[in-house]
């Protein structure tokens, strides 16, 4: 697919461009020149973050693959509606056209922060302090209340300590290793974006 | 959703977005596709443009979806019931339902018991103190055993439920749905909805003109009609007009509710939703010791002898399954496959009761993920004081939110503020591979394009880490019942960050004797020999590979199912409940649009919904979810916590009393402590209805990080009719604050013709539109844009599932 999809575009440029009324051939330089900047890219694969309706998407991404050239590393070139799909063959909305905003953006948050009581301003922290720290919270909540045996001295193993409220643009399997998780360690307060 | 499972068995849309094509009328109401839908939506545009089909746009205000529909009026916000309830009326009164196949496919035919009645607005059961029902009235009346020396032969009768094929018993579910819906005359809907009697009669008949075979509608539905205190049972008048005019299980029909985020639907399959486990198992509650007692719900013991009872008589088999999955070696048959480990909640701990939990002072932590409980409120001003209250949050996201930023918003002094905050930074979905799954099931795979940049991180591997240390000072420690921490199978090649393809694999499940993936959940087991994360998905990830990463692009029906396209729970099924788009002997309704077809051997088109080889002659029922083996009108026993029939109530703030009857409010809506005089019980302070939406230029809130979008659509702003604008003397453009009980906002007047005034008997009422987007935090707006609706919406939910009031309550509205 990939490589028959490139030689079309290639061959559609070079077809375009025969003999001009010039009189010669500017084959060899215009497709030089006019050479797409997806044409080295490899296309991925991949559905749109927003509603529902799944729009499948091809994310047209450098410097990976057998097109891989020296000195460069993995960029994203271009976003755009996978024509393939039965659903949006091809189309995308303004939100999903303008996704490779959302996948740049320099405005994501680089590296964890940690907010301490009182203060008014974040600091960095290293992933290690702060899973420490947070594992450590979670350890205490959860002993602190947990319930083993309810009053009518029924078994119901639930830990009422802390909660977890999630989003819908994680996949199935990050969601299910919440709930595999989360239900492990006897959380009742477990919710998604669904009921909001 | 809660009100499709209720109806139909499953919780989600029945149809899927090709097909919306095989429609010849739609019925969009509390949704805008075109909108918010847009690549989903032009498959309706598609049926007007190849069949001539016609649209029906019922919204408070007109938007791009009524600019391309061929008719639309406008509603009050919150009175959709009564809507639907009129037009079951002019249904049943004019004879428009298809008789044959509500005989056939749906419980019109069951009798309830004598036990049952209602009277002003109250069914029986009610407990006022408690504000809930006992629903146990609520029930069918039951066949006795047999007489000693009598029908020995029969097939076992007893405790199936009573039916009348002739529909005349009094109390037979039609004869009720009559009597019941008698009060909603064209004049009632019209004085409480708004919509002109004419109007209304002739929007009724245009879709009661579907219930013949050959013609099929489609109800298009979003989160216009879930976030109300009376959303789920919106959803279920809607099911009930679909059940009677035939429209359910066939292309073209159905109910089609449009879920708003990628994965939503995913993500409520898998269970991150406090009241089920994965492939909608009921989370065990307190009383329930045992596997024996872990009760299959009641309304899937078999109640037909025409009932499959699919998901009733495998209950067992998916529920061990997937104990093997989580605790895989250590859970045993000896010590109940770890059953003990599954937690047992003793009350609602759906999103408000977070929040509450924290205000009171017992919760200690709170994760967000991919969430801002502050930008969603309900209610913003007490989800941040609930916040406060916290000892602990993280915020796991790739972007700062207004829950991140709580503790340094405006009015909040960061120094009284003790709460720990945690702020750890997420990939994006272009980062990373798995599974979304659209509005329609169909399940498909993405795959990692970039790496992320800085120091980022996947969920898997926060989640894993966390995990792992758990398990390691639990070791170390002890502590509140380690065991299903320390026992917990986390069998992934790499453990400090699951690959995701590991983890979907894990999720179809596999035979633990052969250790081959499963190909179908008819070979699930309840020994132990099987290992299954989500029953539902199934065949997803098979031997022959990953079903969801397909690109097949064939359809040789014709119909849009694309059977070779990605895969589509459960078992690969494109129309959900497809036996009912054929009649008893198996033919289709519409040959032209046939869902699936007995062939004399075996039943072909789309993959059934029901046992393959069962010959129509059996008379097996189209509903294999349910124990009925049909499709429910009424919906017995507690499978809805506010009636088994829908009735409609105001919602909890309104400019009028309910002209239905003395009971104002739904009975049983949970009232969170203190939230009470955070009501406006009357329209003398906030006289307008304020409802809240999207714009098609941004999805929810992340967007206000997208800068093209932030210039497409900048600012903040309120949507008034232009005869409020005038009253009030507010101009386009002008600055106004919107107030309600709980907070205000500030923004731009669009003055419109979209939203009109509503005149109700003698009572004129405005109502205001109020868009989603902006908060404090969001990136590059202009200056008025740290403005969040939620800020105004009531805290305050559903009467079943607890979901927020956002879509009606009131507000006043002045110039700033």
């Amino acid at each position: 697919m990939k490589v028959t999809r490139r030689s079309f575009l290639q061959g559609g440029v070079a077809g375009t461009l025969a003999w001009s009324s010039l009189g010669f051939d500017l084959r060899p330089a215009r497709s030089l020149i006019k050479e797409l900047k997806i044409s080295r890219a490899s296309e991925v694969r991949s559905v749109c973050p927003y509603c529902a309706v799944g729009c499948s998407m091809i994310a047209y991404v450098g410097g990976v693959g057998e097109t891989q050239s020296f000195n460069t590393t993995p960029h994203l070139i271009h976003i755009e509606g996978d024509p393939d799909s039965p659903v949006n063959g091809g189309s995308l909305c303004p939100k999903g056209a303008a996704t490779m905003q959302l996948a740049l953006s320099q405005e994501r948050i680089q590296y964890p922060r940690y907010r301490a009581p009182g203060a008014s301003e974040w600091t960095r922290i290293s992933w290690d302090e702060a899973l420490n720290r947070l594992a450590r919270l979670m350890k205490t909540a959860r002993d602190e209340r947990f319930v083993a045996t309810d009053a009518d001295g029924n078994t119901v193993n639930r830990n009422e300590g802390f909660a977890w409220g999630g989003g819908a643009t994680i996949t199935n399997e990050e969601g299910y290793l919440v709930t595999k998780m989360m239900r492990a360690l006897g959380v009742v307060g477990l919710e998604q974006q669904a009921r909001l | 959703m809660v009100s499709l499972a209720a109806t139909f068995g499953r919780g989600a849309m029945t149809n899927h977005w090709v097909d919306f094509k095989n429609s010849d009328l739609f019925l969009v109401i509390g949704a805008n596709p075109a909108e918010n839908h847009p690549c989903g939506w032009k498959w309706a545009f598609h049926a007007r443009d190849h069949r001539g089909a016609r649209i029906i746009h019922v919204d408070p205000r007109f938007t791009r979806t009524s600019a391309t529909a061929d008719k639309w009026v406008a509603i009050r916000a919150g009175t959709d019931v009564a809507f639907f309830g009129g037009m079951i009326r002019h249904i049943l009164e004019n004879q428009l339902y298809h008789d044959e196949y509500v005989k056939l496919h749906t419980n019109a035919s069951f009798v309830v018991s004598e036990g049952f009645s209602f009277q002003d607005g109250l069914f029986s059961g009610y407990d006022e103190a408690a504000r809930e029902y006992d629903t146990s009235t609520w029930e069918y009346e039951r066949m006795a055993a047999p007489a000693p020396g009598e029908g020995e032969d029969a097939a076992p009768s007893e405790g199936f439920a009573v039916r009348d094929l002739s529909l005349q018993h009094p109390r037979s579910v039609f004869q009720l749905l009559k009597q019941h819906y008698a009060r909603y005359t064209p004049e009632v809907v019209e004085e409480v909805t708004g919509i002109p009697a004419d109007e209304f009669v002739a929007i009724a008949d245009e879709f009661g003109s579907t219930g013949v075979p050959e013609k099929v509608g489609n109800i298009v539905y979003a989160v216009g009609l879930t976030h109300h205190t009376q959303g789920s049972q919106m959803i279920r008048a809607a099911a009930i007009v679909q059940l009677l005019l035939g429209n359910m299980g066939r292309p073209g029909g159905g109910m089609n509710a449009e879920r708003g985020h990628a994965n939503i639907q995913g993500n409520t399959d898998n269970a991150q939703s406090w009241e089920i486990l994965p492939g909608y198992l009921q989370i065990p509650r307190p009383g329930m010791e045992t596997l024996d007692q872990y009760e299959t719900p009641a309304s899937l013991t078999q109640m037909d002898a025409g009932s499959i009872n699919f998901f009733g008589s495998n209950y067992r088999k998916f529920m061990i399954s997937l104990l093997k999955a989580w605790y895989g070696e250590s859970a045993q048959a000896a010590n109940e496959f770890h059953y003990s480990y599954i937690p047992k909640p003793d009350k609602n701990w759906s999103w408000m009761t977070f929040y509450a939990e924290a205000l009171a002072g017992r919760l200690h932590g709170l994760f967000n993920s991919g969430m801002s409980s502050v930008n969603i409120g309900p209610d913003s001003n007490r989800v941040v004081q609930a916040l406060s209250r916290l000892k602990w949050l993280v915020v796991m996201d790739p972007f700062p939110t207004a829950s991140s930023e709580f503790w340094h918003g405006e009015g909040v002094d960061p120094a009284s503020v003790d709460t720990e905050v945690f702020f750890l930074p997420t990939t994006h979905w272009i980062e990373k591979a798995g599974a979304f799954v659209n509005s329609g099931r169909w399940t498909q795979w993405k795959h990692a394009a970039l790496p992320a940049e800085g120091d980022v991180k996947d969920d898997a591997y926060i989640l894993s880490q966390l995990l792992l240390r758990l398990q390691a000072l639990y070791q170390k420690e002890g502590g509140a019942f380690p065991d299903p921490i320390l026992d917990l199978h986390w069998p992934y090649s790499n453990p400090n960050n699951p690959p995701l393809e590991e983890v979907s694999r894990e999720i179809n499940g596999r035979d633990l004797t052969t250790g081959a993936q499963l190909a179908t959940f008819n070979d699930a087991k309840d020994d132990g020999t099987t290992a299954i994360g989500n029953w539902i998905y199934t065949g997803s990830w098979t031997e022959e590979g990953n079903m969801m990463d397909r690109r097949g692009t064939d359809d040789p029906t014709g119909l849009g199912f694309f059977h070779n396209w990605a895969w589509s729970w459960p078992a690969n099924r494109r129309v959900l409940y497809n036996r009912a788009s054929a009649d008893a002997d198996g033919r289709p309704w519409d040959a032209t649009r046939p869902g699936i077809v007995w062939n004399g051997q075996t039943w072909k088109g789309d993959v059934p919904d029901f046992t393959p080889d069962s010959p129509p002659s059996e008379g097996k029922g189209a509903f294999i979810m349910t124990g009925e083996g049909v499709a429910r009108i009424f919906a017995p026993g507690s499978l809805m916590m506010d009636g088994p029939i829908p009735e409609h109530y105001e919602p909890v703030e309104s400019p009028v009393e309910n002209v239905l009857s003395p009971t104002r409010r739904v009975p049983t809506t949970i009232l969170y402590e203190g939230v009470a005089a955070s009501f406006a019980e009357d329209d003398s302070e906030f006289p307008y209805v304020a409802t809240t939406y999207r714009v098609t230029e941004h999805e929810h809130f992340v967007t206000q990080y997208v800068p093209y979008l932030v210039e497409a659509m900048p600012d903040f702003f309120i949507e008034l009719p232009r005869e409020l604008a005038n009253e009030k003397g507010i101009s386009d453009l002008d600055q106004v604050r919107v107030s309600s009980k709980r907070g205000h906002v500030q923004g731009v007047a669009l003055v419109t013709k979209r939203m009109r005034p509503l005149r109700l008997g003698n009572k004129v009422v405005y109502q205001v539109g109020i868009p989603v987007h902006w908060h404090p935090t969001g990136g590059h707006g202009k200056g008025n844009t740290a403005q969040m609706v939620n800020l105004l919406t009531p805290y305050v939910g559903d009467g079943t599932t607890v979901t927020p009031e956002f879509k009606a309550f009131l507000v006043n509205v002045e110039r700033a």
